[in-house]
């Protein structure tokens, strides 16, 4: 029976009411273009990036249906559940590929640091919300805490890419709630510095008796593959020169759909996930590169756009971070494979295969989607 | 910040600073598209060409595996090089045309293709997988005369794995197999896939499992500039790969064989240790098997062979086959009776021939029973009843805790994969091995049997061994190993594996010479090892032990061949000499019968060639049959009893 009043047309507008137009046209976009690649660099992982596609739009649906005042009640659960699950991996954690980052809660395997990419700026943005009008230097100082604990539980299972992440979303939320130019400055300059002088160093500090004080062998070793790729070509070493041939050889127009030999002849490591755009590059040249670069670019200044009218305080560090994070997690990759950023275990956003990366960025732009909507929530 | 400022300047401040986060963002793609635009566009040409030459620019050299030798320097595992011949099957164009041809020129059996087919189904077809291996020269000299006919066909030269000695020491050597996905998850797992990029074997059991980080050594590199065919034309660069270690086992392979040989066709298990330093000196289970087949991926037959024996020859018996101690636990009992306070050696209790507890019976094997038993003298005649009595004075948490203690029921932690912990029986263990709540409860008469090995008490040969070992030096324990020394392939230094104490247990000497006085009577007229060592020129101090299989609960055992199978398991443990121990071991005769009759006469030839050197007759007496065992006063299916 269906009831007479029943307008599909009205029920369609309402289901898709939640739905940000520009935004999700650009993700479907970069997902559309992500399974063309995927179709030639690993066919066998098409039905399961079907069904990780599906999950991550429902989620997205979802959370764009959530309006920001649920956000920010379940912010501090969230992000206590998140601490929770991180001493219990360091306690009681799965060991896989020499760090520790897995817990296993009887039905599956959780990686909680995932769940901290979103609850960390959810958390410092309802930190600040609450502390509205009345924000002082020491509760910047109450922030960064918040911010290094989960930072630091994670960095030490060790998986240095997720903490760059979240380290990365926290600092966002500190950023633009207001974090004075005067203590941002000087540690940026102090970080290039930093980085410059590594470059400069590589062969003194790169020899096997140096140690780095804080930094695990492997970390030193990213690093130093970096600036050296041929001192180790068969193992870490062996992933960029890889990846920076597949890319260089791409040249304008890449060497065609499923044509590509880096990517054929199984030159290139990890080729559906953190390696993708190694693929796309080889196969689509430098315009693949460019489009990729473009839509990412629409869907950063879209966020933008949208977190300069949110309402509240709260909403706008949230979609003000959100946005960041989408575009740390396109740059740290893209630089990564084309070699001018360290090896760190990164997603290309959108394209790369894996559930849980998907599933977390989908509920990223979601949560974007609900700000967009609630511009009007709490302004009076 | 610090100063307060109006909602307005607050939100001008945000949208100031999201133009700052867009524009650094818009500026870190820039520099990406410039990156780009290098790689893409500036040094095209280079990188094109790269890609181009990338076919076979990088060829690994694979390290030369370590060899594995006994305490005398015996080779046990080493390497032999041989002609091998592949195909890579994704440049042949017509797979089995071209193996037709080549059986003209090369001899290839059916089981060579069926092995081809199945590493096909395993692996990518851009991998040269071997055809035929170990090519003799007349035939390597035909197919080099028509090569250039097989495309995609190669003659290599690579390195086998050989065990000299076949059948001896098989679970300790264990043996090397070609690496498979569930291997290569686990190389993966380890972050050393580029250290095995070449190398199509790795150590599957044994030794060569545990040690393969040590034996396979560190893989090479060779840039190699290729021609279109893809035939190498000239070296640019080499880095030569580092042999493996060797290893130099504590093991001497006389005693070994001595040992494995006195087993003659029965099943069972030795394992003699080094009380000061838990070096292994032996470790047996027989029967065993032919590591050599498995180098080369083992046949399907041999496989079938091998695992539907009902001897199971796979199973590493020293290490996975848990069975009650039966009497030989009763040592360790003594030892607990007087550290806790519960007996005093000399006294001396009146032994009916049964123990009775709960309206039930418990009987010795002694009908009349042994007349007063002090506790040397219980463990010399082995009386059941002065162990029924003591567990039953002692109660279930006290044994379990002192026994724990000595290592039973928890791994030994040598030096080899996939040891099982045994059982030692508690009430905490029976409530997280049930799950009926009935099934949980501990019951009183449990605690008797215990006391005398049997009941739910279920060791290993290697936690036996190591607990007399303990006992022999006086309760310091050593981590058992087998590797004595790794030897460092390059210039040839002996690292020597580490005989750390792991703990002192604290026995008082008093107790201890009690106990020992004891095990050195079970060998002497009157005990029930006397008429084996009737006549040894060294004083050994051990104790026999029959255990009983029809008890068990859950055996497998097929119904025709019951009668065997339900026969008694044999066991024997010593240590010698007695003062000065420089050996102690452990030894199980699955279905032997009585420890005294099948497990002491081989631990007597072990000792005379260790001690003596002496190299023994005649295999050890034959087995009785069970008409003739159930003669002797014994019938399996009564209360569990000693010996």
């Amino acid at each position: 029976m269906i009831d007479p009043r029943f307008d599909p047309r009205r029920w369609l507008r309402s289901l898709f009411a939640p739905i940000d137009g520009p935004l999700a046209l650009v993700v479907l976009a970069i997902v559309g273009f992500s399974t063309v690649v995927m179709v030639s660099a690993s066919p066998e992982r098409l039905g399961t990036l079907g069904m990780n596609v599906a999950v991550a739009f429902c989620t997205m649906w979802i959370a764009a249906s959530v309006p920001p005042q649920r956000m920010m009640s379940v912010a501090l659960p969230l992000y206590v559940l998140g601490v929770v699950l991180l001493i219990g991996v360091a306690l009681f954690g799965d060991v896989s590929k020499g760090a520790r980052r897995w817990l296993n809660i009887g039905v599956a395997r959780i990686q909680p640091s995932e769940l901290m990419k979103i609850s960390m700026p959810l958390m410092l943005a309802w930190y600040f919300q609450t502390r509205e009008g009345l924000i002082r230097g020491r509760d910047f100082l109450v922030a960064a805490g918040l911010l290094l604990v989960p930072v630091g539980l994670i960095a030490k299972q060790p998986d240095l890419g997720t903490a760059i992440l979240v380290a990365a979303a926290g600092f966002y939320v500190l950023f633009f709630a207001g974090l004075a130019w005067r203590l941002i400055l000087p540690v940026a300059v102090v970080g290039i510095v930093g980085i410059s002088s590594i470059v400069a160093m590589g062969d003194t500090i790169c020899k096997p008796d140096v140690q780095w004080p804080g930094l695990r062998e492997y970390q030193k070793h990213r690093v130093c593959t970096l600036l050296d790729p041929t001192s180790d070509p068969l193992g870490k070493g062996f992933h960029i020169i890889q990846s920076t041939i597949a890319i260089g050889s791409g040249g304008v127009v890449g060497k065609g759909w499923g044509k590509g030999t880096q990517t054929h002849l199984d030159f290139l490591p990890e080729r559906h996930t953190d390696f993708i755009f190694a693929v796309l590059t080889e196969e689509f040249g430098l315009a693949g590169a460019l489009f990729l670069t473009v839509l990412y670019t629409l869907l950063i200044l879209r966020g933008l756009v949208i977190a300069a009218g949110a309402p509240t305080l709260f909403s706008r560090l949230l979609a003000g971070a959100l946005t960041l994070i989408l575009f740390t997690y396109a740059f740290v990759n893209m630089g990564m494979v084309s070699g001018i950023l360290p090896v760190v275990g990164v997603p290309l956003p959108f394209v790369s295969y894996g559930g849980t990366a998907l599933v977390t960025l989908c509920l990223g732009v979601g949560m974007l989607m609900s700000i967009c909507r609630h511009r009007r929530w709490a302004s009076h | 910040m610090g100063e307060m400022r109006t909602p307005e300047q607050e939100l001008s401040r945000f949208r100031g600073r999201l133009v700052v986060a867009g524009v650094v963002g818009v500026i870190c793609f820039l520099l990406l598209v410039a990156r780009f635009v290098y790689l893409q566009v500036v040094r095209y040409d280079y990188y094109a060409t790269r890609a181009e030459d990338n076919r076979i620019s990088l060829v690994p050299i694979v390290p030369n595996r370590g060899v594995i030798m006994d305490s005398n320097g015996t080779v046990l595992a080493r390497n032999y090089s041989a002609y091998t011949l592949e195909v890579t099957p994704s440049k042949v164009p017509d797979l089995e045309a071209t193996i037709e041809e080549l059986s003209k020129l090369v001899d290839i059996q059916p089981k060579d293709r069926r092995r081809l087919k199945k590493l096909m189904e395993e692996t990518k077809s851009f991998e040269s997988l071997p055809l035929r291996n170990r090519l003799t020269d007349e035939e390597v000299a035909r197919f080099v005369a028509q090569r250039y006919r097989f495309p995609g066909v190669e003659l290599k030269a690579r390195l086998f794995r050989d065990y000299p000695l076949g059948n001896f020491a098989s679970h300790v050597l264990g043996y090397i197999g070609r690496i498979t996905d569930r291997d290569l998850a686990r190389i993966e797992e380890n972050d050393d896939s580029a250290n095995y990029r070449g190398t199509n074997y790795i150590g599957k059991s044994g030794l060569e499992k545990s040690y393969e980080r040590e034996l396979h050594g560190q893989t090479g590199f060779e840039e190699v500039e290729v021609d279109s065919g893809g035939r190498a034309l000239r070296a640019l660069r080499r880095i030569p790969a580092t042999p493996g270690n060797n290893l130099i086992l504590s093991m001497d392979l006389k005693l070994q064989e001595v040992a494995e040989k006195a087993f003659g066709n029965r099943r069972g298990s030795l394992v003699a240790i080094e009380p000061g330093t838990g070096a292994v000196l032996a470790m047996v289970s027989v029967p065993t098997f032919d590591p050599n087949l498995f180098v080369d991926g083992i046949s399907p037959q041999d496989w079938e062979d091998l695992n539907n024996s009902p001897n199971h020859p796979m199973i590493n018996r020293a290490l996975n086959g848990a069975y009650p101690p039966g009497s030989t636990f009763k040592p360790f009992m003594a030892l607990a009776a007087l550290a806790n306070g519960k007996r005093v050696a000399s006294q001396a209790y009146p032994d009916p021939g049964y123990f009775e507890f709960g309206g039930h019976r418990f009987r010795d094997d002694v009908p009349g029973g042994h007349g007063a038993v002090d506790l040397p003298r219980s463990i010399a005649v082995s009386c059941d009843t002065y162990y029924y009595r003591l567990a039953n004075d002692m109660g279930i948490d006290m044994i379990a805790s002192y026994m724990g203690q000595f290592g039973f029921g928890s791994r030994s932690g040598i030096d080899l994969d996939g040891e099982s912990s045994g059982i030692l029986p508690s009430p905490e263990w029976k409530r997280r091995r049930f799950k009926r709540p009935e099934q949980q409860k501990w019951f009183g008469g449990e605690t008797i049997s215990i006391g005398i090995g049997q009941g739910y008490n279920a060791y290993t040969p290697l936690q036996l061994a190591h607990a007399t070992a303990t006992l022999a030096s006086g309760g310091v324990m050593y981590r058992p190993h087998l590797v004595r020394y790794i030897v460092d392939a390059r210039d040839g230094t002996k690292r020597p594996v580490a005989a750390q104490p792991i703990k002192q247990i604290p026995i008082k000497p008093e107790h201890l010479e009690a106990v020992r006085r004891g095990m050195i009577m079970v060998n002497k007229p009157g005990g029930t090892g006397a008429s084996v060592f009737a006549s040894a020129p060294y004083v050994v101090a051990g104790k026999t032990g029959t255990a009983q299989v029809f008890s068990l609960k859950g055996g497998k055992y097929q119904a025709g061949r019951v009668a065997e199978r339900l026969r008694d398991h044999a066991l024997y443990i010593a240590f010698a000499p007695a003062d000065k121990p420089t050996i102690a071991l452990a030894i199980l005769v699955e279905n032997g019968g009585f420890g005294a009759t099948s497990a002491a006469p081989i631990a007597r030839q072990v000792l005379d060639y260790y001690l003596l050197g002496k190299l023994p007759g005649a295999p050890a007496p034959e087995l009785k049959s069970v008409e003739q065992a159930a003669a002797d006063g014994h019938a399996p299916g009564e209360e569990p009893h000693g010996d």
